[in-house]
């Protein structure tokens, strides 16, 4: 989710007193807008953006004066942020702050609890600062059934050293952001610089990243961002269409396996025996022969590849099924220079094994003769 | 003895109309697993390969008051629902297969769960298999045999591969675990080990890791802190895996620097576990360690 909707989220349905703003598309006059608004330099400039990082990467950027607005907005929309261009730009009035704290909320998987982190120094990012000031980091297990208690939030707020008002400010601010993060199923919600302004808190940044899984419970949310988030290449995003699991990797040998865990194991084992695995994709359990086919016609058209590796453990995989997919794949696909070796094994291995020989294809029992097969092409 | 399944579990199968349901009743059924009953909300008084089915968990566990396990093939909106249903029945087990279950769903009936003293396992998972005995999964249950070895694992496939090669080297298992690849789920490694230390026929036992998270660290800890005294040979799936990238499952991702290859490896071996290159020295390594 981008700042600006986790902002107008913060501000329209918890009642959090966010920075004043006025969001601009490409074309748009900035400065009539902001005059539309109310609003008068300074400001900041913010690209619209969903990668992390973005500040350091030149996505964030101070206007003093109405020309510089205009400069600075030509400037970010033309500007890609980690290969990101911005669609939106969002102008916010600019406040002067001395401290800058840092809130996030994500789910501890081995407690299984929702866990609050905060420190007194914010600006840089987390990791950054569990490198450099890791004693300042605050860390508060949350009982997912009896929520964020206020006394636990005043408590978060005396140990990042806020005192008086402030405390109750950012109380109420954290109970905001823990609500967020609750009932729009967060991976993370995140306020980093969240700014002290005398006995306030205002959070300068705002960000909510939801479980893919839950998108079905948030229908105002669902759209297509794929391309928006920089943290996945062109081939991935094709892939995700295709509904295949699939990562583009730097090598030059296409991996296919059945299952997490085996699929990276097969990397791992082209990797043992002096390959460079160019992806993982897994087809998952019990696959067809028509999704088989969708996933070795996509890796042989994948560049990066240059022979393929398909390593495929049958439990409920028919072997069979598999078989006919790949051939399938060959057939419609015509001449294709690129190899592949094929390991079978488990239900109706032998089946299958016997129609890609029919078909001219490498099969094999043994993974590790086939991968040194694999080696040798 | 085995962990969690034997020959006096008996089972409900939530979801057993379905395609998943009813295809795994099936080889669960032929497999010897006890299945009392199923259940499908409006499908009550349906047949599933002779198992009857009821609309509600407390009218099956109402009628077959022997029941005290059960499989969830529920899809991921309704599964949560299910697994409370199971809870609030007073079942002591429950295998959560369904995949994509939101993971603020999972933390919470998990949470109540431990409250109400059920077990689960998964979500996200291929079940779990005493073999000889039962099997409450999807699990081809060809692969294993009865032995003495113990194997939990965050993976399904893989599972099966490193059962297959210890199955074919004359061993055999006590209990299998898929515990699951999703980042928050019900029985941990070390939650797991627990009950394997207090196993008597489990001799050794066979950790299947994966990137992401911290589970195994924590299982080296509790290694070294003599809490678990039998021999463990472990394998870590991702090596070659890129920070930053989900590898199929939701929670195989090296975040921030934390649940690499690297770190995982490093802990275990200094706890003394025999961490295999390849799954298929697995039953090698194991020959070497119930030696000793």
């Amino acid at each position: 989710m981008f700042e600006y909707e986790a902002k107008e989220i913060l501000r329209d349905k918890y009642g959090v007193k966010v920075p004043r703003s006025v969001l601009i598309r490409k074309g748009e006059d900035p400065i009539a807008k902001m005059k539309e608004a109310g609003l008068e330099p300074p400001v900041v400039v913010k690209a619209q953006v969903l990668v992390a990082g973005r500040g350091k990467a030149g996505g964030i950027k101070m206007a003093r004066t109405w020309e510089e607005v205009k400069e600075k907005v030509e400037e970010l929309f033309n500007k890609p942020i980690k290969g990101i261009v911005p669609k939106l730009l969002l102008i916010e009035e600019a406040i002067p702050h001395d401290v800058e704290l840092y809130v996030g909320i994500v789910i501890d998987r081995s407690e299984r609890k929702p866990v609050i982190l905060a420190s007194r120094y914010g600006g840089m990012d987390l990791e950054e600062i569990a490198k450099e000031k890791p004693d300042s980091i605050v860390r508060t297990h949350v009982d997912p059934f009896i929520g964020l208690k206020g006394y636990q939030a005043r408590l978060i707020g005396k140990k990042i050293g806020l005192k008086g008002k402030a405390l109750g400010s950012f109380s109420k601010f954290l109970t905001a952001l823990y609500n967020m993060f609750m009932d729009y199923d967060g991976e993370l919600a995140e306020s980093n610089p969240l700014a002290l302004v005398g006995d306030e808190v205002i959070p300068l940044d705002a960000r909510l990243i939801v479980d893919d899984n839950a998108l079905y419970k948030h229908p105002e949310l669902q759209k297509d961002i794929l391309e928006e988030t920089g943290e996945y290449t062109e081939w991935e995003i094709k892939a995700r269409r295709l509904g295949l699991a699939f990562v583009e990797l730097d090598g030059d040998i296409g991996i296919i396996g059945n299952g997490a865990g085996l699929t990276m194991t097969t990397m791992d084992l082209v990797y043992e025996y002096g390959g460079k695995p160019a992806n993982f994709l897994d087809i998952g359990g019990g696959a067809d022969a028509e999704h088989v086919k969708t996933a070795v016609s996509f890796l042989i058209e994948f560049p990066k590849t240059k022979k393929i590796f398909m390593n495929i453990f049958g439990g409920i995989t028919r072997c069979d099924e598999v078989a006919k997919g790949i051939v399938k794949a060959f057939q419609e696909l015509g001449e294709v220079k690129k190899p592949i070796v094929v390991r079978l094994a488990g239900t109706n291995e032998e089946e299958g094994r016997k129609i890609l020989r029919e078909n001219g294809i490498e099969a094999f029992v043994d993974p590790i003769e086939a991968v040194k097969r694999l080696m040798e092409l | 003895m085995a962990v969690l399944l034997d020959e006096n579990s008996r089972v409900i199968v939530q979801g057993i109309t379905g395609r998943e349901g009813s295809f795994h009743t099936k080889l669960m059924l032929e497999y010897g697993t006890k299945i009392v009953a199923g259940v499908t909300p409006g499908k009550g008084g349906q047949e599933v390969y002779g198992v009857p089915v009821y609309d509600t968990v407390s009218e099956a566990v109402e009628a077959h008051p022997e029941a005290n396990t059960s499989i969830i093939f529920v899809p991921a909106r309704f599964a949560a629902d299910a697994a409370y249903e199971a809870i609030d029945a007073g079942l002591k087990l429950v295998v959560v297969i369904t995949e994509h279950i939101p993971v603020h769903e999972s933390m919470k009936f998990i949470n109540y769960a431990k409250q109400k003293g059920t077990t689960i396992i998964g979500p996200n998972c291929p079940g779990i298999i005493s073999p000889g005995k039962a099997k409450v999964g999807i699990m081809p249950g060809h692969v294993f045999k009865p032995g003495s070895i113990g194997i939990v694992s965050r993976s399904g496939t893989l599972t099966y591969e490193i059962g297959y090669a210890i199955t074919k080297e004359g061993m055999g298992q006590s209990t299998v675990i898929g515990i699951g690849g999703d980042p928050v789920i019900g029985t941990s490694f070390t939650e797991a080990m627990k009950l394997y230390e207090e196993d008597p026929e489990t001799e050794a036992l066979v950790l299947v890791g994966e990137i992401g998270g911290d589970m195994e660290e924590r299982a080296a800890q509790m290694i070294k802190r003599g809490e678990f005294t039998k021999p463990v040979v472990a394998f870590i799936a991702g090596r070659t895996a890129p920070p930053g990238k989900r590898m199929g499952h939701a929670g195989a991702i090296i975040m921030a620097g934390t649940g690499t290859y690297e770190g995982k490896v490093q802990a275990l071996q200094e706890a003394g576990v025999k961490v295999a290159k390849t799954p298929f020295e697995i039953p090698d390594l194991l020959k070497e360690v119930l030696k000793k």
